[in-house]
């Protein structure tokens, strides 16, 4: 049986005096993909911050251990470096700084923090051009400043080049299809299913199953009032779409 | 001090100079002695003046700076501030160095007080004729006083080759003390030159710099002026640009301003030509108490001119920061397009920066905008720099960074871009991923 890569317990969390998640349990075991799905205001971006450690957002109770550590102890950039990444729903412009040197900084950052030697210029240049690959990203966009006047899918498409980049263990998408026309959500997911690995795992936060018929997901939860209403297999995608997720609102949790 | 003791001070030393003036050609006597008056007729400026309104020069009125004496200094001391791959003329103390200048050539470099000694009438049309309509007491406390300063001369048709880089350092040794330089630079028609003026000063002396810069641009000239102040960290700063433009001339100054305790600088630009084009582009760096004062006033006194601006601040400490912007466009000056842009950021909650736009038109078929910013940095981006692995305080500078970088990276001076981006790197802290990521 694989390690347990991910596991939040009885998780309550609020954004100023509004309690968001109230008592969220989930387990992840290293190499699956769980999708987090549920309707609007249900909780699931926040649970995607929460783990990502953003500034503002207060866990008042519960806890979640990753790789059997403290994550709610650590930084925002501690996260980042013991390998937790969050591809963001909107991914932030920063002008001034360009997508490559921005992306060395961060690797080395990464680097630094388990003990390897950094990569030079020509080491991180034949990394770049590996992963480019891999989410078909314009070579272009890379050398641009981060995300500045990228339409909506080529900012998608940045942050999985940034997570091919920085090789997280626990990925969170965080409604990574929002924004996409279906030709950019295939080639998205392709990026996405190509980093899928034993010792990877991958949180996909999405509110339509659409994203899930090409990261097809090994379980799927359903997040509703800031619970975890219901869990199965990919098959609930699909019942999902169909029936709404009314029937799970008025259900008791299981 | 009284204010006429604070003016006294001058006058006994103006009086002092005569004897010392007397090879001096009639028209320049002339002008000192308007420009004394009207010193003296009006004093130092307080709070209580609209233009002097959040910054008060007290500390420098109360303090009888003594005139700065000649300075000496070794080529090590000068050598952060030098710029490769330039045409130097070094003033120290606000006097002509030789030995560290190129003076002469084609396009021609000199001493002000050796070009006024053997020339004595050939900048008769030109000094003193460009500091705006109604200068400041202290450009007039600079004509009444300057001893020399620099003169660049550039032939009509020329395109001068090499930046030529305007170095003044003060030394600050002894007593507080004064100096006063001037640069004139006369650029005939359709000529191209770039000049770059530095101001340099030993950190932890109180002297004072108070210059003037005057800029004329014939028919067709081109002229890209950059300004950097780099002043020792307990100096008083006060500076006047005045540029005057011919029809289809383009001029534009480019300001970093990083020193000093106190900072106050005046651009004041005119068209006397239909066609012309200005760009004032500044960055302005302040931490700890310093104070910086920026007003700039564009006179669109003529038909289809373009004039762009752009100040961005960055304020830290309990620095405090002042942008005032006039753009001006007189009754005829038709189809003016004039855009200004003033953004800060305030890395501090104790850093406090007033922002003044003004709009003066006559004219009713132009194009004018105005727009300003002031914020801190998005916490959105600190956190998605920090959720790659960058740490807080690195992803903080790095944002800062690109916030102010955008100003130096249109210096096209490349040894002066280069020579800056290094020294504000220099001031960001974490510099190691910093610098990864903005090299």
């Amino acid at each position: 049986m694989s390690q347990t890569m991910l596991e939040i317990r009885d998780l309550h969390a609020s954004v100023g005096l509004n309690e968001i998640l109230r008592g969220v349990d989930l387990s992840v075991r290293a190499g699956e993909v769980h999708a987090v799905m549920g309707p609007n205001g249900s909780g699931k971006s926040t649970l995607a911050h929460v783990l990502a450690g953003r500034p503002g957002y207060t866990v008042t109770s519960g806890e979640v251990l990753y790789k059997g550590r403290d994550l709610l102890a650590m930084s925002p950039e501690e996260r980042a470096r013991e390998g937790v990444f969050l591809a963001f729903q909107y991914p932030v412009e920063i002008p001034g700084v360009s997508n490559v040197y921005f992306l060395k900084a961060a690797v080395n950052a990464v680097r630094k923090h388990r003990g390897q030697p950094e990569l030079d210029a020509i080491d991180f240049l034949a990394l770049v051009k590996e992963k480019s690959k891999v989410v078909d990203i314009d070579e272009s966009l890379v050398k641009r400043p981060v995300n500045e006047g990228f339409s909506g899918g080529e900012k998608k498409r940045n942050e999985i080049f940034q997570m091919a980049i920085l090789d997280p263990a626990l990925a969170i998408l965080d409604e990574t299809d929002s924004g996409l026309d279906i030709d950019a959500l295939k080639s998205v997911a392709a990026g996405v299913n190509q980093l899928r690995s034993p010792e990877r795992s991958m949180v996909v936060v999405t509110h339509y199953q659409r994203l899930l018929d090409y990261i097809v997901p090994d379980f799927v939860h359903v997040l509703i009032d800031g619970r975890i209403a219901h869990s199965g297999g990919k098959e609930l995608a699909h019942e999902l779409e169909a029936k709404g997720y009314t029937w799970l609102e008025e259900a008791p949790a299981r | 001090m009284s204010v006429a003791a604070e003016t006294d001070v001058y006058r006994a030393r103006y009086d002092d100079l005569r004897a010392s003036r007397r090879g001096e050609p009639a028209w320049l006597l002339a002008l000192r002695a308007e420009a004394m008056e009207r010193f003296e007729a009006r004093g130092f400026p307080t709070t209580r003046d609209e233009a002097w309104k959040y910054t008060s020069v007290a500390p420098i009125a109360r303090v009888p700076f003594a005139p700065a004496a000649r300075g000496r200094v070794d080529s090590q001391t000068l050598a952060p501030f030098r710029l490769r791959g330039c045409r130097e003329i070094v003033l120290v103390n606000g006097r002509h160095v030789p030995e560290f200048s190129t003076v002469g050539g084609a396009v021609e470099v000199s001493s002000l007080r050796e070009l006024l000694a053997r020339e004595p009438d050939r900048l008769r049309t030109h000094l003193g004729r460009n500091v705006g309509d109604d200068p400041n007491v202290f450009a007039a406390l600079n004509a009444a006083f300057f001893e020399d300063g620099a003169v660049v001369a550039v032939p009509a048709g020329k395109v001068a080759q090499e930046p030529i880089h305007v170095l003044h350092f003060s030394t600050g040794d002894g007593p507080p003390s004064v100096s006063h330089p001037r640069t004139l630079v006369v650029a005939r028609a359709r000529s191209q030159a770039a000049v770059v003026e530095t101001w340099a000063g030993a950190d932890g002396a109180a002297y004072f710099t108070n210059a003037v810069t005057e800029v004329f641009l014939e028919d067709g000239a081109v002229l890209d002026h950059y300004t950097v102040q780099r002043e020792g960290d307990a100096a008083f700063h006060v500076s006047t640009l005045g540029a005057q433009q011919g029809r289809a001339a383009r001029f534009s100054d480019h300001s970093v301003t990083l020193g000093g305790a106190l900072h106050r600088r005046d651009v004041n630009t005119v068209f006397a030509g239909e066609g012309g084009e200005c760009v004032l582009n500044g960055l302005f760096v302040a931490g700890g108490r310093q104070h910086m004062d920026t007003h700039t006033r564009i006179d669109h006194a003529v038909p289809h001119c373009s004039s762009r601006e752009l100040y961005k601040g960055v304020l830290d400490g309990q620095a405090r920061g002042v942008f005032h912007g006039t753009i001006l466009v007189r009754k005829d000056a038709q189809k003016t397009d004039a855009m200004q842009t003033n953004k800060n950021l305030l890395l501090s909650t104790r850093a406090l920066v007033q922002s003044t736009p003004a709009l003066e038109i006559f004219a009713d078929d132009v194009k004018c905008k105005h727009g300003s910013t002031t914020g801190q940095l998005d916490a959105a981006a600190v956190f998605y720099l920090r959720s790659r692995g960058i740490g807080e305080e690195a992803a903080r500078a790095l944002l800062t960074w690109a916030f102010a970088s955008d100003v130096v990276a249109r210096f096209a001076v490349e040894p002066l871009r280069a020579a800056l981006v290094s020294f504000l790197q220099s001031r960001l802290p974490e510099a190691g991923p910093v610098h990864e990521a903005i090299a």
